[in-house]
């Protein structure tokens, strides 16, 4: 098996459906020639041509009505957002149009459209560029929304997800691009979209996280326990849709949970997990169910973001005031 | 002293010489008589006769369906009445192989591609089969997002490129699309892959209320297709012969392989925006609308056919009492509609499996419902 890092699965996991399948096509700005910005592409032109693999001229919105264009023509577009923060720029296309192809169509038409995006902070971008966006498009009903915390699994939910029939939003943390290396099978391999994973065992509390959140949980739940508390990691891996059985499976077992997430604090994806424990399992709980969040301001500026930026130190934080609730 | 001139790039000449080539483009004049003989399309009896009737039809359709507005039995309807032409002989030129995607007031064109009559209204109306385009019908469920079918052009072109099919996307959008950014985005990405797209701007003059000349200081809308380095026209979009006659030149070039034509068709809308309350006096006087009256496509058709022997008065009651018939039964079709449901939304929502949200929701409606 090789040692991949989370962008060459990614950059794996497109060559794999662009081999299997002569519908997918893999397009955006600079991803022909370029290989993309951060090399998710590289190579993919040389190897399956530039019918295949090409670039866009630069209007985002232009590239999300050519994947709906070419969706209805038979391909299952693979398109790129260059950076999520350019997301405003094409939100029609994804959640006006993409979104409601099946419905507004009595199901004539559907979007197997793929798009995948790097977002997240941490790597000292300009501004746009670090934003946590992904609470955008998971509350639109019609989309999918992936987010991979390793390289074995960036694979296998990109695969399911060009897979799928329906539009899918896959977010690709920087931070995690080359962070860290990990065991990635040659072959093709699917990991179905809307299942979480456990990434830590434990039976004291669960935390529950997606992107590169679940580093720092797993971080912290190595700190606690050197404090003898037994942390259970759950990595959401899509967050629309949930992974309920998981999550209260989990709940229901540690009887206490945190839910962390990069994003800003205000209507998230974190919101809606704590609420869906509270409707599902309030009676296991023991403790309130507490979030790690970022604060409520823009996203400050590239020198400001670590003191931002949630981390393994406000994880365990909260983990123990729940834990000692 | 200072150093001699040479002739400097002149940036005003070079905008007025571009402005000044687009003229309107016209074969029939508002008498009926044909003034451009040279770029005549030759259509044979029975087409112009075809052609005359669709725009009769849909002149028919326009009044019909005005009046089940008004009697609360249609729903959302933005009127067609003055822009027949532009429509329905642009749509002419087309194969049913071609791919229509309209905007909220192209339904004339998407009955003409194949899609049954009481589909249109039962979209009208707000029901969910509204949006079922037969499977061998090439169109979009009408677009209401200004400019997004312009972009779905470019990329449906595109495919149709790809895939070798000799075929041609076709859209259209108003003046007041042409300020969006997916229209640019639109004709300059099927420009640069030279896809085979067809670009329509329906001039009728009026964005709602908002006259032309506040929209662009470009003295044509066609003249945008420069910039975007695509073969522009002006037309006038209520002379059927010239309209069908760009459009099918345009979809010559397009699968010659030299890429997408931007036409701008200058017409009127006799009615107001939609049915949904605009009062076109706030905006319009009636003597700009008498202006517009006299140029109306079916009059100077009409003459031109009846010059020819091709058409008379019996032949357009026969059209319109079809017309009248159509519309009849297919009321009757949508009213047979079922009543909707919130289970058949969760049901449409994904091709795939439903995530386990709607799946409960299903179980909850379905439960409901079959109270």
């Amino acid at each position: 098996m090789a040692q991949m890092t989370m962008i060459q699965a990614i950059t794996d996991a497109m060559r794999t459906e662009l081999k299997n399948d002569k519908n997918v096509l893999v397009f955006g700005e600079d991803v022909g020639n370029n290989g993309g910005v951060f090399r998710a592409t590289e190579g993919l032109q040389k190897e399956f041509g530039e019918e295949r693999v090409f670039d866009t001229p630069l209007a985002e919105s232009g590239i999300g009505g050519l994947a709906i264009g070419l969706a209805f023509t038979g391909f299952r577009p693979v398109m790129e957002i260059q950076f999520f923060g350019f997301l405003y720029e094409v939100i029609d296309s994804v959640s006006g149009q993409l979104a409601r192809m099946s419905f507004r169509s009595n199901g004539r038409f559907n979007a197997p459209v793929t798009i995948r995006s790097p977002f997240g902070g941490g790597v000292a971008t300009p501004e746009m560029h670090a934003d946590s966006l992904e609470g955008l498009v998971a509350s639109q009903p019609g989309l999918k929304v992936v987010i991979p915390s390793t390289p074995y699994d960036a694979k296998g939910l990109l695969i399911s997800a060009i897979r799928d029939e329906d539009p899918v939003i896959f977010l690709e943390h920087m931070k995690l691009y080359r962070s860290f290396r990990q065991e990635v099978p040659e072959e093709e391999y699917t990991i179905p979209l809307g299942k979480a994973d456990v990434k830590r065992e434990g039976t004291d509390l669960t935390v529950i996280a997606y992107g590169a959140m679940v580093q720092e949980s797993l971080k912290a739940a190595e700190a606690l326990e050197k404090e003898g508390y037994s942390l259970e990691v759950v990595d959401l891996r899509t967050i629309q849709p949930l992974d309920i059985e998981t999550i209260i499976a989990s709940v229901e077992k540690t009887n206490r949970a945190i839910v962390v997430q990069e994003a800003q604090k205000q209507a998230g994806i974190a919101a809606n997990v704590v609420a869906e424990i509270t409707e599902r399992a309030i009676l296991s709980l023991e403790a309130p169910v507490l979030r790690v969040a970022a604060p409520d301001t823009i996203y400050p500026f590239a020198q400001g973001e670590n003191a931002w930026l949630p981390n393994a130190k406000d994880i365990a934080e909260t983990a123990k005031k729940v834990l000692t609730f | 002293m200072a150093a001699k001139k040479g002739k400097q790039f002149d940036p005003v000449e070079t905008l007025n010489a571009i402005e000044e080539k687009f003229e309107m483009f016209q074969i029939l004049n508002e008498e009926g008589v044909i003034v451009n003989e040279d770029a005549n399309p030759n259509l044979s009896d029975e087409e112009l006769v075809d052609l005359m009737s669709r725009m009769v039809f849909t002149r028919i359709l326009d009044q019909r369906s005005t009046s089940l507005n008004r009697q609360g039995r249609l729903g959302f309807y933005a009127p067609t009445a003055g822009q027949e032409a532009s429509q329905i002989a642009s749509h002419f030129a087309l194969e049913k192989e071609d791919f229509v995607l309209p905007g909220y007031r192209d339904v004339p064109q998407m009955l003409f591609h194949g899609l049954p009559l009481s589909t249109a209204f039962l979209w009208s109306r707000g029901h969910f089969q509204g949006g079922t385009i037969p499977e061998n019908v090439n169109v979009f469920p009408p677009q209401i997002i200004i400019g997004a079918q312009y972009i779905q052009a470019a990329g449906i072109a595109l495919g149709f490129q790809k895939r070798g099919t000799k075929a041609v996307a076709m859209t259209y959008t108003g003046d007041g699309g042409t300020s969006q950014g997916d229209f640019y985005e639109g004709i300059n990405f099927a420009g640069a892959y030279r896809s085979p797209a067809i670009f329509i701007i329906q001039n009728n003059q009026y964005a709602i209320s908002t006259p032309r000349e506040l929209q662009t200081a470009a003295k044509t809308l066609a003249q945008k297709g420069i910039a975007a380095g695509i073969p522009s026209v002006l037309v006038d979009g209520m002379d059927p012969l010239a309209v069908y006659a760009v459009t099918r030149d345009a979809r010559e070039r397009a699968l010659n392989g030299e890429g997408p034509t931007l036409i701008e068709t200058m017409c009127y809308r006799y009615g107001p925006h939609t049915m949904a309350g605009d009062d076109p006096t706030r905006y319009r006087t009636s003597e700009t609308d008498s202006e517009w009256e006299k140029r109306d496509a079916l009059i100077r058709f009409r003459k031109y056919l009846e010059g020819k022997g091709l058409w008379n008065e019996e032949k357009e009651n026969e059209v319109i009492e079809r017309a009248k018939e159509e519309i009849k039964e297919a009321i009757k079709e949508a009213d047979a509609a079922p009543k909707q449901k919130v289970s058949d939304f969760i049901n449409i929502m994904h091709k795939g499996e439903l995530p386990y949200n709607l799946q409960e929701q299903l179980a909850i409606y379905t439960e409901k419902e079959s109270k």
